[in-house]
């Protein structure tokens, strides 16, 4: 170990806790740090910040140098020695890990960051840094305008529920200030469960408060005091994470009673799921809530008129939640002024699967999907051309090359009977099946169906089989035979058809979306079955799980 | 443009409207706001928050459907009742849309039938294909949506995943549940939850693999399924089947009627193949039950054809000889020729008749006539003399009528319950489901019960406050509860001030104040903390509608009416009397209490509550029936007793009452049996008391004969007869042939001449009569000029009494006290699958829930004397001993104990005492002071009672004998 020149100030050292960065090392690179910085007597603060979200970077490390904060990565822990050895904090242009100043990588630099701009700055839980960076104007805001006032400038703003409905959230909004009622609730749903997501788990694990002042902000909106925040089991981090920050925020008089001096109280619980996907269903996440089954309930009423414990509420995911705060703090027509047609302000999209540069990447609405696909993802991972891309989660259909000039927009995306979704964006290189694909579909309807509708409940099963069936009787032999190949592909279409209409909830009605995309681009997937799809296809998803 | 208005007439109870109405009572109709829509082209105002499908099945537009059903909330889950709405997207479900104005709906086009036909094929492709040997067949609303929409393949064919090797459940001895057979509506789960309020079903597991299981996927029997049937009844397959149909089939035609089991009356329809009844559904268009029931109405009918029925009447000479089988003429001739020979030797005195509260009004208005008429005097009493006579005495005197204030629907309105001594979950479950539906609705809960009872804690059930005190203490409860509410000024001055008497309330007020009244000195005897008290007093003067429902526990103590009175004086404090979803509501045990104590059953009372010593209604009665009536009362039950044993008293007519197992202190109930030279007993089986009889006349059930009984409500229900009488004569009939034989004419074609008479005679009655029944189903007493459509609520714009009185009520202890040779105090009850003295009930499998009465101790009182659970012990009183099974339970407090009377070989009423109520008699059958101890075999009673029991049984068979030689 080489002797280690001491510098009068401390070195300042970011290394990401955000669950991705963990899983590839961070932790113990940070603990290595520590150790030989002890070891060698060099003083380093290190800050234990969320990500940027630029994980094939990850773990991604950043040192506070005058000019600003220089990055590096990924770093392994067989990185630290010489990173320390060759003074790195210091700003080493040389070092083969070094990615200059942080702002200026352009997958980074070319983002519209408003939702996450603290994201990966800050350490998620000093409210300090919050504050320093922008936090809570939003609330302080909000405090000194009526609920109607709160409620016209999330109206004006444009934003639409960024769980995947798109639904306005002004309108729900006033929905429920509209709707009287002794006790009214805010619901954060934070039950991602979408193949290819991770924007709630990365605001929630590296800027909380961004979504404790929205929730605030939405209770002053509609006369609410209780929130409950329902996180998926898996985020366990998250629940640390939040728990911790919610903490902060009481001892600040950011929660609790008389909030910063007002009249108003509210309080945020936060509560487990137990690994249902239908749990993040609004009203089936409120029947969990509840202490009951997840069960879906039908509509009318909604949930702003008769939610949870039958009260008005308001439900809205992450980032919806999170959004707000920045509306409040920089107004209605800032935010509006991204976006394009009815599609506003930005969606932070995750590039997942089989691509090259897995991401978050928030953007205003407008550019085409391949400039996701190709500028910022940069193609497929293996390096093999890119077959398909499933937008939205499992239920978003899958898109063929064709159709990824499509504007990145809710509605340029329904009017190919595509969604946008909570925005994850799941990459497939050539080597994928599709009838796999399309039966996997089917197949994780009938392992999430909540079993209450019956073209969900018995549909999926049925998708399956019938799936199955039509790949079976690809050979030539049986297509002229009986024609049992045409048949049975038009059962699947009429069935598809039927969970469309039929189904109680998006998770049924939704679940053809992919079937009948994947039938309809790649027909030729359901004529012959590859001998190795099944492998190539789980190899996908958890690569897309990784992320 | 059709309209709906009233929902008592415009509603078809055998017609299923999909989703349950939105208002259900008149009163709510008027407040609701129509709104109109237009189905298929055709017009239709409705109530605002009713469903579209409702709506259109108003119309008689009838929307294909599964999951949906009008006795449970719409689901939304089967997706066949799709429909199109103008300017909507999508098929939204007709069962969970609501109407608004304006909207135009379409119920079927080629699209919405594609999307019904291809679920329904998604449903049959995980279906049995049996059919025609399924036990639905007929009856299948499955079947019946397939057919409805055209489903003619399959293209899934069936060997995909399925439910179809689902084993069957046949744990409960009433219905079968077949998974393979179900379609996951979960209108079962529904029903356990939202009718009965027991949550013993739910779905297991999620997605295809989505399954009925009740309890923790346990067998029904084992779970914490009451057996009340909902599920069967909502289930649209045979997936939940009655074993009856399964074995006999669909019934071909059905009657409705009332149910013969407890004073909550409910309607039923009783399915028949011919005579035969298959199964009893309840009746949607019954008022008190609103198409719930429990175990026994439903399913424990099975006793009216049971071979130990007794079909032909007999007679002998003494009690230690066998029976003679002989025709209705000589047995009543024979009892004739005794009654007159007894009366001619003991004077016309020294005979009575004892009528019955499960019998009809008509019949035990024929006994009390018999009495009063052919024996000529007015020995007449009922079983009420045992239950409710301190609910007569004491509301009669507080606020001027002998009955219930309420309805049962009034209980929806209800914002605070005290349910004081009484069980409602085992003795009165339909009643019990609507509380608890309440209950869940927000209303608040106090029990008032020395036992824990389910209400305290069940499913989403909990009471604000259960007053645990000690048997015998009512009074200083109820005189704490008021002594709060007037120191903490929380009365009803302004209700008290306009309608009660003042000078009676000063009076009281200055009584009740008395610092000896309050919860901090009354907790010493009655063991509830002052402070709860006092919350729970709070509570229910506060509370803006607050519901007083009382049963025996109430009426059986030495200051039964005392307590009573103090219920009433409650009541009045705090405004509660005289509107809905308040009141005073004595839960009454058997069908017909009300009614026999209506119809003059009391020795005291001619029919309306009317004194005998009253000369005009006398002669009213004496010129219609032209005879003499004695103006003194006559002889209560225990005064008959009394006087058989001392020799005065030597005939007795008891019809459908079964005095030697209900009555306290058995033994001597037996001496004074055995010292009767003439007792003629009626009733379908050889009960206890008719083992000492010496004229039996066999009875019918209530399927046999046509009637009314009279509920808990006030509600006169019509029985309807749908099978012969097994005996050849209805009671009324048997009574009449007794009385023309006595020499007093009777001549009634039909029991609806006897209402003609009694509606004559009976101010209260005078507009009933069985055209005015069969138009409106039932009516509610009062029901005459004044009040043509009865009175679903009394008291509402004065007491009937005229002003309230506070009545002054001292607590005075019971003389039944614990001491160191009787340290525990012995209270009694019923259980949910047995019915009083079980004579119906054990003759059922109801018995597989219980088949023994066991004794509830406190572990520390068991430790104490050593006794585990299982272990056989002495109970034994100042009376009596017996000997009862031991379960150790934390049910009842340490120091009390606690057993049921519905087996005759346990004795209980051996061990209870003569006490009784100061005002009725009313015996005290709730404070027995005993001692436990461990034993290893019966007591000498019981051993007594079984060899005499089994003599007399050979007695009957031996009869049987003869006539087939």
């Amino acid at each position: 170990m080489t002797s280690v020149t001491k510098s009068t100030v401390t070195p300042t050292l970011y290394i990401p806790r955000d669950t991705t960065a963990i899983s590839l090392g961070a932790d113990n690179v940070a603990k290595v740090f520590e150790h030989i910085a002890d070891e060698n007597s060099v003083p380093l603060h290190i800050v234990r910040n969320g990500s940027r979200g630029l994980y094939w970077l990850e773990p991604m490390i950043e040192i506070q140098t005058k000019r600003g904060r220089v990055a590096y990565g990924p770093v392994t822990v067989d990185d630290v020695e010489d990173f320390i050895a060759s003074q790195c904090w210091l700003e080493n242009e040389n070092h083969p890990l070094y990615l200059g100043l942080t702002e200026e990588i352009p997958y980074l630099k070319k983002q519209q960051r408003l939702t996450f701009s603290r994201v990966g700055i800050i350490d998620p839980v000093s409210v300090d840094d919050y504050c320093d960076h922008d936090g809570f104007s939003g609330l302080k805001e909000a405090l000194k305008g009526s609920a109607q006032q709160i409620v016209s400038t999330v109206t004006e703003s444009g934003l639409r529920g960024r769980g995947g409905a798109a639904f306005p959230t002004g309108i729900k909004w006033q929905t429920v200030l509209n709707t009287p009622a002794d006790q009214k609730y805010i619901i954060c749903n934070a039950d991602e469960g979408d193949s290819g997501t991770y924007a709630d788990r990365m605001m929630m694990e590296s800027d909380p408060f961004s979504v404790i002042e929205g929730m605030i902000i939405a209770g002053l909106a509609v006369g609410a005091n209780v929130g409950y925040i329902y996180l998926r089991e898996e985020y366990r981090l998250a629940q640390e994470i939040l728990n911790q920050a919610i903490s902060v925020a009481i001892e600040n008089n950011y929660l609790g009673k008389n909030i910063l001096g007002s009249s108003n109280n509210f309080t945020i619980e936060v509560r487990l799921g137990a690994g249902a996907y239908i749990c993040g269903e609004e009203t089936a996440l409120m029947e969990s809530i509840e202490g009951k089954r997840g069960m879906v309930r039908a509509k009318p009423p909604l949930p702003a008129a008769q939610g949870l414990w039958q009260q008005p509420t308001v439900i809205n995911n992450v980032i919806s939640l999170a959004s707000v705060p920045i509306i409040l703090s920089k107004g209605a027509n800032y935010y509006k002024d991204f976006g394009m047609g009815r599609s506003r302000g930005t969606l932070p999209f995750q590039l997942a699967g089989n691509i090259k540069h897995a991401g978050l990447v928030e953007l205003a609405f407008g550019p085409s999907l391949n400039t996701l696909l190709q500028d910022f993802g940069g193609g497929t991972r293996t390096g093999m051309p890119m077959k398909a891309v499933q937008v939205g989660g499992p239920l978003g259909a899958y898109l063929p090359e064709s159709q990824w000039q499509t504007a990145l927009d809710y509605e340029a995306f329904a009017s190919i009977d595509a969604v946008l979704g909570h925005g994850g964006i799941v990459a497939f290189d050539d080597s994928v099946d599709m009838g796999e694909q399309a039966r996997f579909s089917m197949e994780f309807c009938a392992i999430e169906s909540c079993g209450k509708c019956t073209p969900c409940r018995i549909g999926s099963i049925r998708g399956v089989e019938v799936i199955d069936k039509i790949i079976a009787d690809s050979s030539a032999e049986s297509l002229l035979e009986d024609n049992s190949h045409e048949k049975n592909t038009e059962l699947l279409e009429e069935l598809c058809e039927t969970m469309i209409h039929g189904s109680l909830c998006a998770m049924g009605g939704m679940t053809p979306f992919p079937v009948l995309s994947a039938l309809k681009y790649f027909p030729e997937d359901f004529s012959n079955s590859p001998v190795n799809a099944a492998e190539t296809n789980s190899s996908t998803f958890n690569s897309a799980e990784q992320v | 443009m059709l309209q709906y208005f009233d929902p008592k007439k415009d509603i078809n109870p055998d017609k299923d409207y999909g989703t349950p109405s939105s208002v259900n009572t008149s009163a709510n109709l008027e407040a609701a706001e129509l709104v109109s829509i237009n189905i298929d082209g055709q017009d239709i105002a409705v109530p605002a928050g009713t469903s579209i499908m409702r709506a259109a099945a108003l119309a008689d537009i009838n929307i294909p459907k599964l999951c949906a059903t009008d006795s449970v909330e719409a689901f939304g889950s089967c997706r066949v009742c799709l429909v199109e709405i103008e300017g909507r997207r999508g098929f939204p479900a007709s069962c969970t849309t609501p109407v608004e104005e304006g909207l135009v709906v379409t119920t079927q086009n080629k699209k919405i039938a594609k999307i019904r036909r291809n679920v329904m094929e998604l449903y049959i492709s995980d279906h049995p294909l049996d059919c025609l040997t399924c036990s639905a067949n007929g009856n299948c609303e499955l079947q019946v949506v397939v057919g409805q929409v055209g489903l003619r393949d399959v293209r899934y064919g069936f060997e995909g995943e399925n439910h179809l090797a689902a084993k069957k459940d046949t744990s409960n001895p009433y219905f079968t549940f077949e998974p393979s057979k179900c379609i996951v509506c979960s209108r079962c789960v529904r029903a356990c939850e939202e009718v009965q309020g027991s949550f013993a079903l739910t779905i297991d597991g999620r997605g295809f693999d989505s399954k009925v299981v009740a309890g923790q996927a346990e067998d029904f029997m084992d779970s914490e399924c009451v057996s009340c049937g909902a599920c069967v009844q909502a289930c649209p397959t045979s997936t939940l089947m009655e074993n009856t149909v399964i074995e006999q089939g669909q019934p071909e035609h059905s009657v409705v009627t009332t149910c013969a089991y407890c004073g909550v009356g409910c309607a039923f329809k009783a399915d028949l193949k011919g005579d035969k009844v298959v199964r009893m559904l309840p009746y949607k268009g019954g008022e008190a039950n609103r198409g719930h029931s429990c175990v026994k109405g439903r399913f424990a009918f099975g006793y009216a054809t049971h071979s130990e029925r007794v079909t032909t009447p007999m007679i002998r000479d003494s009690i230690n000889e066998p029976w003679k089988k002989v025709s209705w003429d000589e047995a009543v001739t024979f009892a004739a020729k005794r009654i007159k020979s007894i009366q001619h030797q003991y004077g016309k005195e020294s005979v009575g008749g004892i009528t019955s509260s499960r019998c009809t009004n008509e019949e035990t208005y024929l006994v009390q006539k018999l009495v009063r008429a052919a024996f000529g005097n007015n020995n007449v009493d009922t079983c009420a003399r045992v239950c409710h006579s301190p609910t007569g005495y004491g509301l009669k005197t507080t606020i001027g009528e002998s009955a219930g204030t309420q309805t049962f629907d009034s209980v929806e309105k209800a914002d605070v319950v005290m349910v004081i001594g009484a069980n409602p979950t085992d003795a009165h479950p339909v009643f019990a489901s609507r509380l608890k539906k309440r209950l869940r609705e927000g209303a608040k809960l106090i029990v008032v019960d020395p036992r824990r009872i389910d209400l305290v804690k069940s499913p989403h059930v909990e009471t604000q406050h259960h007053l645990k005190l000690r048997p015998g203490t009512n009074v200083a409860f109820v005189n704490a509860m008021a002594h709060v509410i007037v120191t903490e000024d929380l009365h009803a001055q302004a209700y008290i001030k306009e309608r009660c008497e003042l000078e009676a309330f000063e009076r009281w007020k200055s009584f009740i104040c008395q610092t000896r009244n309050s919860p901090e000195n009354m907790a010493e005897v009655t063991g509830i903390p002052a402070e709860e008290l006092r919350a729970a007093a709070r509570l229910y003067a506060q509370g803006d509608n607050g519901a007083i429902y009382y049963g025996l526990g109430v009426t059986e103590h030495s200051q039964g009416s005392t307590m009573v009175m103090g219920i009433a004086n409650l009541a009045m404090l705090t405004g509660n009397v005289g509107r809905e979803g308040v009141g005073i509501n004595p839960l009454r045990g058997q069908n017909n209490v009300q009614g026999s104590c209506d119809m003059g059953s009391f020795p005291h009372e001619l029919p309306g509550y009317r004194h005998v010593a009253n000369d005009d209604v006398r002669q009213q009665f004496e010129q219609h029936w032209g005879v003499k009536i004695d103006n003194e009362p006559g002889l209560r039950i225990p005064n008959m007793l009394d006087a058989a044993v001392s020799g005065s008293y030597k005939g007795l007519y008891c019809q459908g009452e079964d005095i030697a197992q209900s009555d306290p202190n058995t033994r001597h109930v037996e001496a004074a049996l055995s010292n009767l030279d003439c007792l003629i007993v009626q009733d379908i089986f050889l009960n206890e008391t008719a083992k000492y009889a010496h004229v039996f006349l066999p009875g019918a059930s209530f399927l046999e004969k046509d009637g009314t009984f009279t509920n808990a409500e006030r509600r006169i229900s019509p029985v309807r007869k749908v099978m012969a009488p097994l005996g050849g004569k209805a009671d009324w009939e048997g009574t009449m042939a007794l009385s023309n034989a006595l020499g007093y004419e009777m001549n009634y074609n039909h029991p609806s001449e006897i209402m003609d008479e009694i509606a004559a005679l009976t101010p209260t009655f005078s507009g009933v009569s069985y055209q005015r029944l069969e138009k409106e189903g039932s009516l509610q007493w009062p029901c005459n000029a004044e009040m043509p459509d009865g009175t679903p609520i009394m008291h509402v714009d004065g007491f009937v009494r005229g002003k309230g009185f506070f009545a002054v009520t001292e607590f005075v202890a019971t003389t039944e006290k614990v001491n160191k040779h009787f340290p525990l105090l012995l209270t009694t009850g019923r259980i949910l699958s047995q019915y009083n003295v079980g004579a119906q009930t054990r003759r059922t499998p109801n018995s597989d829930w219980h088949d023994k009465d066991i004794l509830e101790i406190h572990p520390h009182d068991a430790e104490d004397r050593g006794i585990v659970d299982g272990d056989l012990v002495k109970v034994k009183s100042r009376a009596g001993d017996t000997v009862l099974t031991a379960h150790l339970s934390e049910r009842v407090q340490s120091s009390v104990v606690y057993t049921t009377f519905h087996h005759p070989e346990s004795g209980a009423n051996v061990v209870t005492t003569d006490n009784s109520d100061w005002a009725t008699n009313c015996p005290e059958y709730k404070v027995t002071a005993v001692q436990i101890n461990k034993v290893t075999e019966t007591s000498d009673w019981q051993q007594d009672r079984q060899s005499f029991s089994d003599k007399q049984v050979a007695y009957l068979h031996e009869a049987t004998n003869k006539e087939k030689s």
